[in-house]
């Protein structure tokens, strides 16, 4: 399929769902919803640089929270219109990925991960002595009762939140197979071999880094309205690092189809465990999933069905 | 002012002391063996809580509790092992996917030990809580002297087994040269399970001098990635005098910090030094 | 055909304590099949990471075509003509044998001004340089289904797939069969037809002794002889460095 049917593809995919659920009155549904989307656009930026690149990032909460809190600033400040913030917001989280990734990117895979790591600790510590975003006490944010056309806010939330999803997943497809997406993939198989062959190895994982950081602050950007209270605690949380890990290696790195099948697969499972069971025992299903799919299926469930098709190992 | 920062600088060096006991788990398994264990600091908590529990229920000394439960976190350390070993290092895709692993434990482990202990802080008791070792204008703590000592004892134990004894000596020749090891007739992979199962059961007795400093609730292991892997990059990541060293420094600068600019900015305080150092100065860690 | 392609001066690298090399001067025209031999660790394959970039010489300098290349990272000096293959073959594991020759092709051949090939243009070339290494029906295989000698044809071809000037290549005939050894020089003769100069890195004396028409020699970081094939085996401390005292 060539590019451009999938970008129309996917447009028309976003306003079809968008359309029929106009017909649900469930205020959850677009609740729920809304997480699942936002796991779709986190666990996709995530696999660019994870399963494309091969440099795994553990602190996909700090680009999240770059987002969130650039949003709060601007709110206290002007309070823009939602699509301002999101740019606002990817253009924040790109130029962090930009400059961890220069600081770090020349330096091995596990030296990078550990980077994300302090780097999500460092921006939650300087987040936690800033007043003006609430510090540590958090910030409380008003959202808005209705829409312009659509309506319910939390409806208009959720369109965001479908477009950015189906954005991620036009972007990352079209990287698939262009000539960076090669790149990539040479990066990740055998970065010495990829310097040999002419891949400029540092210029593209720089790339991939800031488009990664940029999706993930875009998902953030629209948060502080979705929960109305944000504070560095919830806003820097584990449990955005470990998912958007989680479901790309459940669903498959190597193909944007994966981070959307790991995202819709575990997303369910959390809300359903979540409400059915604790949110603790949620957590603790994720990273026995997790941990489950690494060691036994590494290639995720796409790789499970890629095994059985060809019928050798995958 | 001045007997501010002297008490600083002396409880940051018996901070850096128990800092090493933390680490030097980390410079066995990742110094020298090359396995990104991230999963480390849950393990310490581990050790807290299982000290925790020796001590509430038992009256157990909180050190002599983290002594008993050494083989079980030795057998620990060799079940986490195997499965690295048969799952990643057997096909050779150790690197991301082994750190996707303990990231995985690693948060297995946390929320597990909330399951069953909950967000409270535990603590133990000890009769060295509470009082302190008077020296001039400087106090030190004895729930910090007691823990620093336990490190200095553990790593020098460890130098000298890794040193005088030949399974240390092979551990250290894994690194180096692990086909001189297979003409010696001894097997690579069983001299990594050792070590690496010897770096688990540190975290028994560095979890149980944590409990001592300070009480512990489950996350808190998650400040102690940055510090432990800042610890041992900055220590020239295999060598022991180097990591204590580093963790001496460390332990100091978050001291500084804490009693200088409020406890809350500690946590960067590491992880910014990671940062700093990978960012203008790893030396022996550039490329791929 | 004697325009000088490559040339190492006084290049030194150092680990720590350790000299690795000291003092290499060695130069390579254009169309040159040069043979480099030396003892295990006598620096061979640190030269060649010198000279393609993967590693930093802290002393002396390199120049190819002309234009000195020190500092620049391995991507560049690929696209500027100079090609390696590694002597552990390091194909892209991910990709087909086909695809895995797309890659120097997008990144260098289609990187350097004036070239652009396009979808058929790189189809093509890819079956023609399988062709040249006979690859052909392996196209559509993976790295995995690949045996030792045809893993090491895929590095050459990879090699050739980046349209260089000067070939390093880093111990190709390692662990290979007295057959497959000759399979490989017949792939290596063919690319010299093909005007590529090409610095063999060996230990297979035989191979060496009948593809170069000059020889250097390393002993412990430093070159101890430099000319015709006969003339350097005879020289006395050639033998010593490879019979030993």
């Amino acid at each position: 399929m060539k590019t451009g049917t999938f970008w129309i593809l996917t447009a028309v995919t976003v306003a079809v769902v968008f359309a029929l659920s106009r017909l649900v009155s469930n205020d959850y549904f677009f609740f729920a919803s809304y997480l699942v989307l936002q796991y779709i656009v986190l666990s996709t930026a995530w696999n660019i640089l994870g399963g494309y690149t091969g440099y795994l990032n553990f602190g996909t909460a700090a680009f999240l929270a770059i987002g969130a809190y650039c949003s709060v600033v601007l709110h206290k400040l002007w309070g823009p219109p939602i699509p301002v913030l999101i740019l606002a917001g990817g253009v924040l989280a790109g130029l962090l990925g930009l400059g961890m990734g220069y600081l770090t990117l020349r330096l091995r895979g596990v030296f990078f991960a550990i980077s994300t790591l302090a780097l999500a600790v460092v921006l939650q510590t300087l987040i936690t002595n800033w007043d003006y975003v609430g510090g540590s006490r958090g910030v409380y944010i008003i959202r808005p009762q209705t829409a312009p056309l659509i309506g319910s806010y939390i409806q208009y939330l959720f369109l965001i939140m479908l477009i950015l999803a189906g954005l991620s997943i036009a972007i990352a497809r079209t990287i698939e197979h262009s000539t960076l997406g090669y790149g990539l993939a040479t990066i990740r198989d055998d970065e010495m071999s990829a310097e040999a062959s002419g891949v400029p190895t540092l210029r593209l994982k720089l790339i991939s880094t800031t488009l990664s950081g940029a999706l993930m602050g875009m998902a953030g950007a629209p948060l502080p309205y979705y929960v109305t209270y944000l504070d560095p605690t919830s806003g820097f949380n584990l449990t955005f690092a470990v998912n958007s890990i989680a479901m790309p290696l459940i669903g498959g790195t190597q193909y944007w189809l994966g981070p959307l099948i790991g995202a819709i697969f575990l997303g369910t499972i959390q809300q359903v465990a979540t409400v059915t069971i604790s949110s603790a025992v949620n957590l603790l299903i994720v990273g026995v999933l997790m941990v489950g799919f690494v060691v036994i299926a590494p290639n995720g469930i796409i790789g499970l069905f890629e095994r059985r098709g060809r019928g050798r190992r995958g | 002012m001045t007997d501010l920062l002297l008490n600083a600088v002396a409880s940051g060096i018996l901070l850096g002391g128990f800092y090493a006991a933390v680490t030097v788990g980390i410079a066995i398994s990742f110094g020298m063996l090359d396995i990104g264990n991230l999963a480390h600091p849950a393990f310490i908590i581990l050790g807290s809580f299982t000290a925790y529990i020796l001590n509430s229920n038992f009256g157990i000394d909180p050190i002599l509790a983290g002594v008993l439960v050494i083989p079980g976190f030795l057998l620990l350390g060799w079940l986490i092992y195997e499965t690295y070993y048969w799952s990643f290092e057997r096909r050779g895709e150790e690197g991301l996917r082994g750190l996707a692993f303990f990231f995985g434990l690693l948060f297995i482990t946390e929320v597990a030990l909330i399951l069953i202990f909950g967000v409270d802080y535990r603590f133990v008791e000890a009769p060295y809580i509470g009082p302190s070792l008077h020296l001039g204008e400087v106090d030190l703590p004895l729930r910090m002297l007691v823990p620093a000592a336990v490190s200095v004892v553990l790593v020098a134990i460890l130098q000298l087994f890794l040193s005088r004894t030949f399974l240390g000596r092979a551990i250290l020749a894994v690194p180096q040269d692990s086909g001189a090891l297979r003409l010696m007739s001894v097997n690579p992979t069983h001299i990594k399970r050792i070590a690496f199962s010897i770096s688990i059961a540190t975290a028994a007795l560095a979890g149980s001098c944590l409990i001592i400093i300070q009480p512990v609730e489950p996350s808190i292991g998650r400040d102690y990635i940055g510090r432990v892997f800042a610890i041992c990059v900055l220590g020239g990541m295999g060598s022991f005098p180097g990591m204590f060293t580093a963790a001496i420094l460390i332990g100091i600068a978050e001291n500084i910090t804490a009693t200088f600019y409020g406890p809350s900015w500690s946590p960067a305080v590491a992880f910014g030094f990671l940062l700093l150092t990978l960012g203008f100065r790893p030396t022996g860690i550039m490329g791929r | 055909m004697s325009e000088t392609l490559l040339k190492i001066e006084g290049l030194g690298k150092r680990f720590g304590g350790f000299v690795a090399l000291e003092g290499i001067d060695v130069e390579v025209r254009a169309g040159e099949r040069l043979g480099l031999i030396g003892p295990n660790g006598s620096g061979k394959s640190t030269l060649v990471n010198c000279i393609c970039g993967t590693l930093h010489n802290e002393q002396g300098s390199v120049s190819f075509a002309g234009t000195a290349i020190d500092g620049l990272p391995a991507y560049q000096r690929t696209r500027l003509g100079l090609a390696r293959s590694f002597q552990l073959p390091r194909p892209f594991r991910s990709m087909t044998v086909k695809q895995n020759l797309r890659v120097p092709i997008l990144y260098t051949v289609n990187a350097r001004s004036g070239t652009h090939l396009g979808e058929r243009a790189i189809e093509e070339r890819s079956a023609e340089l399988l062709g040249l290494v006979g690859l052909e029906d392996k196209a559509d295989k993976r790295p995995r289904d690949l045996t030792q000698i045809e893993m090491r044809k895929l590095e050459l071809a990879r090699a050739m797939a980046a349209e260089p000037k000067l070939l390093l290549a880093d111990e190709s005939m390692a662990g290979l069969s007295h057959s497959e050894v000759d399979d490989i020089l017949v792939v290596l003769h063919r690319l010299v037809e093909q005007g590529l100069a090409i610095v063999l890195i060996e230990h297979i004396m035989r191979a060496v002794m009948s593809f170069s028409e000059r020889l250097v020699v390393l002993v412990a970081g430093r070159k101890i002889a430099d000319g015709e094939p006969q003339e350097v085996i005879r020289n006395p401390e050639v033998e010593r460095a490879y019979l030993g005292e």
